[in-house]
């Protein structure tokens, strides 16, 4: 048998991982296993952060983590071919377009971890201007829901040209 | 200086004196970024991972690219030693995950190692800036420079409502970590170190040891960082992060005060102590060393020693590290001949900086 990891020489080392109840094994050559052992030494065993979240998306596509065998192989992304069990087994997407193909069961899980699913930062071929005019807009937003509330209509009305004046201004480059 | 120089040199420009350097030891900002129309890293063949590869070695090659952020080198792993890549990982300029699918990877380098990028690790880039002390808006302004100039000849895959798209979904939006590597020898001297990590958790926040195994964190070194990447604006996540790190710094401060009011004695001794076995010990683990190197640099940040810089402290820590030891030897060797070359060179440092 051939290592695992390099998939050239001859795997003769044996060895047994246990994280967290979960067991796993590879068979290596002995090159290999050495640069795992140099290579894991002194870092702290992580909790792998996308198998993790693999588990939190079993819930969601109602496999269980423990059972993948129930998990569809036939649902791929049709972009990069990318199939359930695939995702499901590594927490990895395969490329963006899968971020379409799977989003209605992505959201929810999104939603948990991250709290929302609209993004706020950067914006490519958006210069820090256009950063803080999009903050700018949030502010007028949320003063135009309080002025809404206070039912002052002409503050209001103001604030509301004023958000619209700032997403004409956004929208060439944003688009 | 040229990657191969980097590897046989262990100071790097991060372990200098920036701002808050008796408490922060370094400011990381890293952001991932995708390549729109092409699979995934995990999913590239080593013919597209190459064609990854190229497309941004033309991006980085760049005049305008050039003239603002200076000149960047880029290196294929395959073309380097294995031992020269575990130091790019033990340099915090890679991370140790670039290293298992190699053969497709690289890394770009600015010479004074404050900018990095990692091609096809997890996500396609990662962007990644490094300054000494507490700099991360500064870090952010520089990724944030260069990932703007990247944008110009690099499609991103980008949604408008997802932000960044990235390999793992808990990545998405921003794309970005930031995080400060942090010393708290005081905090954890006066037992209050497992407090803290959970109220720190509990702020949005991860906390994990540096070096070391379970809880216990060799050299009282940790890292910071944010969980969440969507949602929030990257200027609100580094703020909430120095917020957060500047009340703990706070309270490292109170600790070491409180020690050197009350247990002055006992505080003087333990640093005394550990000056006196690194300088003259002959035989020294890799655990121990850092013990003590944590010991020393709080002596040296408090002024009780005096003729020893802080940054060399972290240097020895990195030296001392067994794949360094195996550089500078140029041979594996086992495990008590490593710890008596870690125990020469120690020496030899202290000494050599004490003549200064």
């Amino acid at each position: 048998m051939m290592c695992e990891r390099c998939g050239q020489r001859l795997a003769n080392v044996f060895m047994t991982e246990i994280i967290n109840d979960h067991k796993r094994s590879v068979r290596l050559c002995e090159q290999c296993a050495r640069e795992i052992q140099l290579e894991s030494y002194g870092f702290m065993p992580q909790l792998n952060l996308p198998v993790f979240f693999a588990s939190l998306l079993g819930n969601e596509f109602n496999v269980p983590s423990s059972d993948l065998s129930l998990a569809d192989e036939v649902n791929k992304c049709k972009n990069c071919g990318l199939t359930e069990k695939q995702f499901l087994k590594n927490g990895l997407l395969g490329c963006g377009e899968c971020y379409n193909h799977f989003y209605a069961r992505l959201e929810p899980v999104l939603r948990r971890v991250h709290g929302t699913t609209q993004h706020k930062g950067k914006i490519p071929g958006i210069n820090n201007d256009h950063l803080k005019k999009i903050k700018k807009i949030e502010d007028l937003k949320t003063k135009l829901q309080e002025a809404i509330r206070k039912e002052d209509f002409e503050q209001a009305t103001q604030l509301r040209d004023n958000i619209k004046e700032l997403e004409r201004q956004l929208e060439p480059e944003g688009g | 200086m040229a990657v191969k120089d980097m590897v046989n040199n262990a100071s790097s420009c991060w372990m200098g004196n920036g701002p808050e350097a008796d408490v922060v030891i370094s400011s990381r900002i890293r952001v991932a970024r995708n390549l729109v129309n092409l699979p995934f890293p995990h999913l590239l063949t080593p013919g597209k991972g190459e064609e990854v590869i190229n497309l941004i070695e033309r991006a980085v090659k760049k005049e305008s690219l050039k003239e603002k952020i200076g000149f960047l080198e880029l290196v294929r792993l395959s073309g380097l030693a294995p031992l020269e890549r575990k130091i790019l990982v033990e340099k915090h300029l890679i991370s140790p995950d670039l290293l298992k699918d190699y053969q497709k990877a690289a890394v770009v380098l600015r010479s004074d190692e404050v900018i990095s990028l990692m091609v096809n690790e997890e996500d396609h880039l990662r962007i990644q800036c490094l300054l000494p002390g507490l700099q991360l808006y500064e870090a952010w302004k520089l990724v944030d420079c260069l990932d703007g100039e990247l944008e110009k000849t690099l499609p991103y895959a980008f949604d408008k409502k997802l932000g960044y798209l990235t390999t793992c979904p808990t990545n998405v939006g921003t794309g970005m970590r930031a995080s400060l590597m942090v010393h708290l020898p005081g905090l954890v001297i006066v037992n209050q170190i497992k407090d803290l990590i959970t109220n720190v958790t509990k702020l949005g926040l991860t906390v994990r040891g540096l070096y070391g195994e379970g809880t216990e964190a060799y050299g009282n070194l940790f890292q910071l960082s944010n969980q969440v990447t969507l949602g929030k604006s990257e200027e609100d996540i580094i703020t909430n992060l120095i917020s957060i790190t500047r009340e703990i710094i706070n309270q490292e401060r109170i600790a070491r005060q409180a020690l050197f009011k009350e247990r002055r004695e006992q505080l003087e001794d333990r640093i005394g102590r550990a000056y006196g076995i690194l300088k003259h010990a002959h035989v020294i683990s890799s655990a121990e060393a850092i013990r003590l190197l944590s010991d020393l640099r709080l002596g040296i940040v408090m002024e009780i020693i005096k003729n020893i810089p802080a940054c060399l402290v972290m240097e020895l820590i990195l030296l001392t590290r067994p794949v360094f030891l195996v550089k500078i030897t140029g041979k594996e060797m086992s495990s008590f001949i490593r710890d008596v070359y870690r125990a020469q060179l120690i020496r030899e440092k202290l000494s050599g900086a004490e003549k200064i």
